[in-house]
């Protein structure tokens, strides 16, 4: 006879599994093309939400500037197969490593910083980022970087093209899930979860936090830097304000903070949720112009009243849940 | 040489209204450790009060000033109330959030009304000509009132009772608490001074170019740069480093393409913050 010891499943990871397979066939099998423009949308900020959820929800520290990576990884992928003439897959890539390496190099100098300091200066390298590629003739200065059609061609056509940079979005999410839960559950996770508490008792006991918080800063930027590349690479177009808009990076931190910050579920449900109430609201005409109003007032609400989020709310009034629902 | 000397003047007289906007912040920061991040859409609030008070009411530019400065004001202890009450004390994190909420909804409420097309305000005053070049007069006009205002702040905080009541919160809230001061209700005055103070800035920019719902984001990150360089809390340090971004932009422009200003900005406000932590004037205060 088997003995099912129920406290040492954990079902969390099949969960991630189950999530991102109906992604990748749902919209496949119903042959669905809106259904799909809706759900990379999705993958993608669930992707954003939940690299941020590394840095804000697990070491404390608060990143305005996250959308820096997205829209240097786009860059590199565009410029890379625009120019190069590379394969897709090997420019995102190459692109993710190149943003990685940056943001470690970037993370040991501005980590430097703490609390208020930091969030301030990662505005700074947003803003100087954006106006460096504004003026870099290179990638095009103010007007971008295009792709001609042919660049579709390697894949069977823009329409082929379409199907496999969702099949590769949705995977980039599924990974970005894989990442965060491995990551929690890690002796790395726990530093800077120690770190996210207090910093000082977790250096006096041992935790490297210098070079643990450049690494998250550096992991954190890895996947959105993927997924920017993959998404300027469906767009066709990458220009310096689409790339590096503030407006998403923040957008990004109310899906955090909306599912629960810190948590690996959260991020997955704030951002759907987000994404799904930001496709009402823009096809309402009542609400098209008050997209950000509402935004600011969900955002204001979840930090005065619920500063943890749904999963807060879920774990506090079902208990049972935290083993289930990481 | 007249030339450098020139800009230096443009410089000056530019850094004083960003000393201005930028003790705003600074003042907030310093009394209950929240980084405004509405901070740029209260400056843009200025300089549609100026607008309506002006160009629809037909008052004087500058005498709607006391007007701007009571609305700033209000509207900055309301925002104190609605936003920042709840999160003083608890982590940076909500205090950023909840200010940059409500940086969001107002930036969303400003571009539902406004629209995001210039607005300008018609000031006309005489320029002053000096060694060839022309100064505006609503330039000296704007850098003369922030140094007024930067006075009137300066004699709130050290000559009066309220101001003896601000510094001692921002010292040590609990001690002050203890000793009968209503801290609260200072917390609340003081973020009511800081936004007024960007009321007013917005103000006097609003007299010198045209403005948008979306201009305040520039100023903002400005301030930032500003205060970092005079040391976070450090109001007189702010006017300083006010007048230091302004004579940067000032001598530099003439020789390198103004877009890339930004970049030194930013790379300058992040050297800063990691080299110099307290300002760079921090020596004169040991």
């Amino acid at each position: 006879m088997i003995i099912v010891r129920l406290n040492t499943i954990r079902p969390f990871p099949w969960l991630i599994l189950i999530v991102t397979v109906s992604f990748a066939l749902v919209p496949w099998w119903t042959d669905n093309v809106s259904l799909r423009e809706n759900l990379i949308l999705a993958a993608l900020d669930i992707t954003l939400a939940s690299s941020l959820n590394l840095m804000l929800g697990y070491a404390g520290y608060v990143n305005f500037g996250n959308i820096v990576m997205f829209g240097l990884g786009g860059y590199f992928g565009v410029y890379l197969v625009s120019v190069w003439h590379w394969p897709i897959l090997v420019a995102t890539l190459v692109g993710g490593i190149a943003v990685s390496v940056i943001a470690y190099v970037f993370g040991l100098g501005i980590l430097r910083l703490r609390g208020a300091y930091f969030a301030l200066a990662t505005i700074g390298v947003n803003e100087a980022v954006s106006v460096f590629v504004t003026n870099f003739e290179p990638w095009g200065g103010a007007s971008g970087l295009y792709l001609s059609l042919d660049a579709y061609a390697p894949l069977g056509g823009p329409g082929h093209t379409l199907w496999i940079v969702y099949f590769l979005m949705v995977a980039v999410m599924g990974l970005s899930l894989a990442l965060s839960y491995a990551i929690r559950r890690s002796k790395f996770g726990l530093g800077l979860l120690a770190i996210g508490e207090n910093e000082d008792a977790a250096a006096t006991l041992g935790v490297p936090t210098r070079i643990y918080k450049a690494m998250v800063y550096s992991v954190s930027a890895f996947l959105p830097a993927i997924a920017g590349g993959l998404y300027f690479f469906k767009s066709g177009i990458i220009e310096p304000t689409g790339a590096f808009d503030l407006t998403t990076s923040i957008e990004t931190i109310v899906m955090v903070m909306l599912g629960g910050q810190g948590t690996v579920a959260g991020p997955v449900i704030g951002a759907f949720l987000y994404e799904e109430l930001r496709g009402y609201l823009l096809t309402a005409q009542a609400f098209s112009h008050f997209q950000l109003v509402i935004a600011g007032l969900l955002l204001l609400v979840i930090v005065l009243f619920a500063p943890s989020g749904l999963m807060g709310f879920v774990h506090q009034k079902l208990p049972f849940t935290r083993r289930w629902l990481e | 040489m007249a030339q450098i000397l020139a800009s230096v003047i443009d410089g000056v007289l530019i850094g004083s209204i960003y000393g201005l906007a930028a003790m705003g912040l600074t003042l907030i920061w310093g009394v209950m450790n929240v980084i405004n991040l509405s901070h740029g859409a209260v400056i843009v609030l200025g300089m549609f009060a100026l607008y309506y008070l002006s160009s629809v009411l037909g008052l004087n530019a500058y005498a709607a000033l006391p007007i701007v400065i009571v609305i700033g004001f209000g509207v900055g202890v309301a925002l104190y109330w609605i936003a920042v009450h709840r999160v003083i004390g608890r982590p940076p994190l909500m205090s950023l959030l909840s200010t940059f909420a409500v940086n969001m909804v107002l930036i969303g409420l400003g571009t539902a009304f406004w629209s995001t097309s210039p607005y300008n305000v018609p000031v006309s005053l005489p320029s002053v000509s000096w060694q060839g070049y022309t100064y505006t007069g609503t330039h000296i006009v704007a850098a003369a009132l922030a140094v007024v205002i930067a006075g009137l702040l300066y004699l709130l905080l050290y000559r009066t009772r309220v101001g003896k009541a601000v510094r001692a919160v921002a010292a040590n809230r609990a001690a002050a608490e203890v000793c009968g001061i209503p801290t609260t209700q200072v917390l609340a005055l003081s973020f009511g001074v800081g936004v007024t103070l960007a009321f007013a800035s917005g103000m006097l920019i609003a007299t010198l170019f045209p403005f948008t719902v979306l201009s305040g984001g520039a100023y903002q990150l400005k301030s930032f740069v500003v205060t970092v360089l005079g040391g976070l809390g450090n109001p007189a340090g702010a006017l300083l480093g006010g007048l230091f971004l302004g004579l940067i932009e000032g001598v530099a422009t003439p020789f390198m393409p103004v877009s890339w200003m930004p970049m030194i900005e930013f790379v300058l406000f992040v050297f800063v913050l990691i080299a110099f932590p307290s300002g760079i004037f921090s020596f004169t205060r040991k």
